[in-house]
């Protein structure tokens, strides 16, 4: 219960920091003429967008932490063997997330090669990631733990299960940003220059985001 | 630097030419609306059937034998399911939501409208799946729309086959409608508006619908997180919530798992979702008031803050719920306190409605009826609130009645109310002709009185300690012969209002064919969605260039002014700022 408490209290707490920040004390009947406010944030609307999600997404995640932490109290837990594959995966999705960060940096750059280069390299490793965790999967069922053998396996396979999920959308963003950049870049106007900036951004964004999200759920899986 | 308006140079507002890309899959933002609307309102006339159905049950238990007992249960599950969910938040969000933000917020559409499109197919993809579940085997769930374990998923329980899946099933496709519909609707706010148009410029109905947004998006997980481990207990039987249990003289495969988690999980979302519809309607209302009486909204800054201090204080009362279920004492007064405190805000804008009619040039049209009329319900299902927000008083009348008649009148009657309310209101601007007002004016007041008939014997009911879920009583003691005679009573009432529902569905269709035309502001309002270039608007909302504003939304009634109304385009006049009265506001 603490953390859905501690949960509340953040929500509570950025709202008032937005109210502070929006400075809502101001008095409209007294204000005429144009005030200048280009959108509440200085950012494009899919970068407010992402944010926005990724609140959606803490929340998600957040709830189930918290559910896992309260059901992990109560005596029938029997905590599985956290296999050695899984630092291994964990591995991958650093480097795949560090990937994404250079090809951000070299599409900035106008840096047409790096950006093929790091792009693709994020997506692979992300996709062995991915693959990692299945085997990791395969290894748990081959010993004996089944989704319906213990809230604690039920447990594991939900968590990585959703987060695995969450990197396939991912993924589905990535193949659509390496599309546009394989294909058509070199002969393409400006504009969708800046487009695929945009892109490779919020894909590099996403990704540091549910590494931060898989490191909390690793850490959780392992102290339990 | 000159300033460019962010649409006014969008490459991407392609026209479209064909009757499906208008239609059908359209990604504008009011095609969206009005499907999302009638699809809502469709299967909200499913859920009004459902309770006629029962209604008959309880109030003639010999004469009519149209719903047998399980039936009886899967009726009442599907009613509260469909009217809270699908129904009203659907059409607030989805509906009024996708309608009203991008034109009072002066935007050619949302900023995703790729998306948007994919929210309503997917919003209807979750109704087929709910509505499915009539056509199968065992027929749809009888759990109670809180679908509380472990009877949700025990043998006994109605649906418990293909049913109870259905339900999660349909739920989960539902939550991820809204999260890609709720994105578009905070993005759109937070970066689409208008130049001039600032957070404190927004019209409350936007307030309203936007904050509503943000709770829907944080508090659904929750429902999903509940969602899925109950599939999960169902299908795969883990034991998330699942006790050791014997039923029916077996022991189940179940065991360790807490039920009261689920109640947490579920109220976590379930108090929320109670300001996710009525936040949306307290805007809603407080335009229409304002509108009507020809008069600026009384504290307009509290009106905000007290709806962001609602949806921030939403967050910590769930447990009110739970009273029953048996808590830690200190626990119980922490949830009492949180939900005494949320009546402050609440109460706050009540005072301030009634104050914006005082004085005012009251023009009682159909809106205005109804918005008054929520006034009455609101008021009436808030009270009771206050009753079952204690613990000691909540616990003799949880099972009883009373609950029935408290969130009817907060949560069923006080939104549809505005919902017509909104409806009449907006309906000039979406079809651009006038409904017929005596047809509507009847409508009001056969459904304010006929839903007060309805309501108001229930909490007498509640008191004398009727329990409800109960699909019949049969002879006993402690419930007198007197009961009977009300409930028939009640059910007389609610088939009245049953059938008076269809004078509006009349109205509307006459007025789509002959109704009178409208012209772009019949109302005489300010905000920016009556000054369009064209009524209804067409694909891109504002012609070339898009409104500016210059001024808050609610000046009517200025004192020297020549009309009573100064839309929000209107440039400041020179010479009128300094000598302007602002009266008792400064």
């Amino acid at each position: 219960m603490n953390i859905s408490l501690l949960f509340a209290l953040l929500a509570g707490a950025i709202l008032v920091w937005w109210l502070l920040v929006r400075r809502l004390q101001t008095k409209p009947w007294l204000e005429q003429g144009i005030i200048e406010e280009q959108g509440a944030v200085d950012a494009p609307a899919p970068r407010v967008g992402l944010w926005v999600f990724l609140a959606v997404v803490t929340s998600l995640f957040g709830l189930f932490a918290m559910v896992y932490t309260m059901r992990s109290e109560f005596p029938d837990w029997r905590s599985l063997p956290d296999p050695s594959l899984l630092w291994v995966n964990t591995g991958l999705l650093i480097l795949g997330s560090i990937a994404l960060q250079l090809a951000r940096g070299a599409a900035a750059r106008d840096d047409l090669a790096g950006l093929k280069r790091n792009l693709t390299a994020g997506g692979v490793l992300t996709i062995a990631f991915l693959v990692g965790q299945l085997i990791a999967w395969r290894q748990l069922t081959t010993a004996g733990y089944y989704m319906a053998t213990n809230p604690a396996d039920a447990f594991f396979y939900i968590l990585t299960g959703l987060h695995g999920l969450h990197m396939l959308g991912g993924l589905w963003f990535w193949g659509r940003a390496s599309l546009t950049v394989w294909k058509g870049l070199e002969k393409s106007t400006m504009t969708e220059v800046s487009g695929v900036r945009l892109r490779v951004q919020l894909c590099s964004v996403y990704w540091h985001y549910l590494l931060l999200i898989w490191l909390v759920l690793f850490s959780l899986l392992l102290s339990t | 630097m000159a300033y460019v308006a962010i649409a006014d140079s969008d490459p991407h507002m392609h026209d479209p030419d064909t009757f499906i890309t208008k239609y059908i899959w359209s990604q504008d933002h009011k095609v969206i609306a009005v499907q999302y609307s009638i699809t809502a309102i469709l299967v909200g006339v499913v859920a009004l059937t459902l309770s006629v159905l029962f209604r008959l049950q309880l109030g003639f238990p010999d004469t009519f034998s149209l719903v047998q007992p399980n039936e009886y249960y899967q009726y009442v599950t599907m009613h509260g399911m469909i009217m809270v969910i699908y129904l009203l938040t659907a059409l607030f969000l989805g509906g009024f939501g996708n309608y009203l933000i991008p034109l009072m917020c002066g935007a050619r559409d949302m900023v995703f409208p790729y998306m948007n499109m994919l929210s309503y197919w997917v919003y209807l993809l979750s109704v087929i799946i709910l509505l499915a579940s009539f056509f199968i085997p065992g027929g749809p769930t009888g759990a109670g729309w809180t679908l509380y374990p472990p009877q949700a998923i025990s043998p006994g329980t109605p649906g418990i086959d293909g049913g109870i899946v259905l339900m999660m099933l349909s739920l989960a496709v539902f939550i991820v409608a809204f999260t890609m519909g709720g994105l578009n609707y905070v993005t759109t706010v937070l970066q689409a508006r208008t130049r001039g148009m600032t957070l404190m410029r927004m019209p409350l109905a936007v307030w309203g619908i936007f904050v509503a947004t943000i709770l829907g998006l944080l508090a659904f997980p929750a429902l999903l997180v509940a969602a899925i481990m109950m599939l999960l207990d169902r299908v795969l039987g883990t034991s998330f919530f699942m006790p050791e249990m014997l039923s029916r003289g077996e022991i189940l495969d179940y065991g360790g798992g807490s039920p009261i988690l689920f109640q947490h999980l579920f109220w976590f979302f379930g108090h929320p979702e109670v300001y996710i519809v009525a936040l949306p309607a307290f805007g809603i209302v407080s335009d229409v008031l304002s509108v009507h009486a020809r008069k600026n909204i009384f504290g307009y800054r509290m009106m905000v803050w007290a709806i962001v201090a609602i949806g921030a204080l939403s967050f910590v009362v769930w447990a009110h719920h739970m009273y029953v279920s048996g808590m830690n004492p200190y626990f119980g007064f922490f949830f009492a306190t949180t939900t005494l405190i949320i009546a402050v805000p609440t109460a706050l804008k009540v005072y301030n409605w009634i104050l914006t009619l005082w004085r005012g040039d009251i023009h009682l049209r159909v809106p205005m009826l109804f918005a008054i009329g929520f006034l009455f319900t609101f008021i009436h299902g808030g009270l009771t609130g206050l009753f079952l927000g204690n613990v000691t008083v909540d616990l003799p009348l949880s099972d009883t009645y009373f609950v029935v008649g408290h969130f009817h009148m907060v949560m069923g009657v006080s939104p549809v109310l505005v919902v017509f309310a909104a409806i009449y209101h907006w309906f000039p601007k979406i079809t651009g002709r006038m409904f017929h007002e005596g047809l509507g004016k009847v409508h009001f007041w056969l459904t304010l009185i006929g839903t007060y008939s309805i309501y108001l014997p229930m909490h007498y009911l509640g008191i004398l300690g009727v329990p409800r879920r109960y699909f019949a009583y049969g002879d006993t003691e402690f419930i007198p012969e007197s009961v009977q005679t009300m409930n028939a009573g009640i059910t007389v009432a609610a088939l009245i209002v049953a059938a008076v529902q269809i004078l509006f569905f009349i109205n509307v269709i006459w007025s789509l064919w002959k109704g009178p035309k409208s012209g772009p502001n019949p109302w005489k309002a300010n905000t920016l969605e009556w000054l369009t270039p064209d009524t209804p608007p067409k694909h891109g909302n504002w012609g070339p260039r898009l409104p500016e504003v210059h001024r808050w939304p609610y000046d009517y009634s200025v004192p020297g002014e020549k009309e009573d109304f100064i839309p929000q385009t209107e440039p400041p006049r020179a010479g009128v700022i300094a000598g302007r009265d602002h009266g008792a506001h400064d």
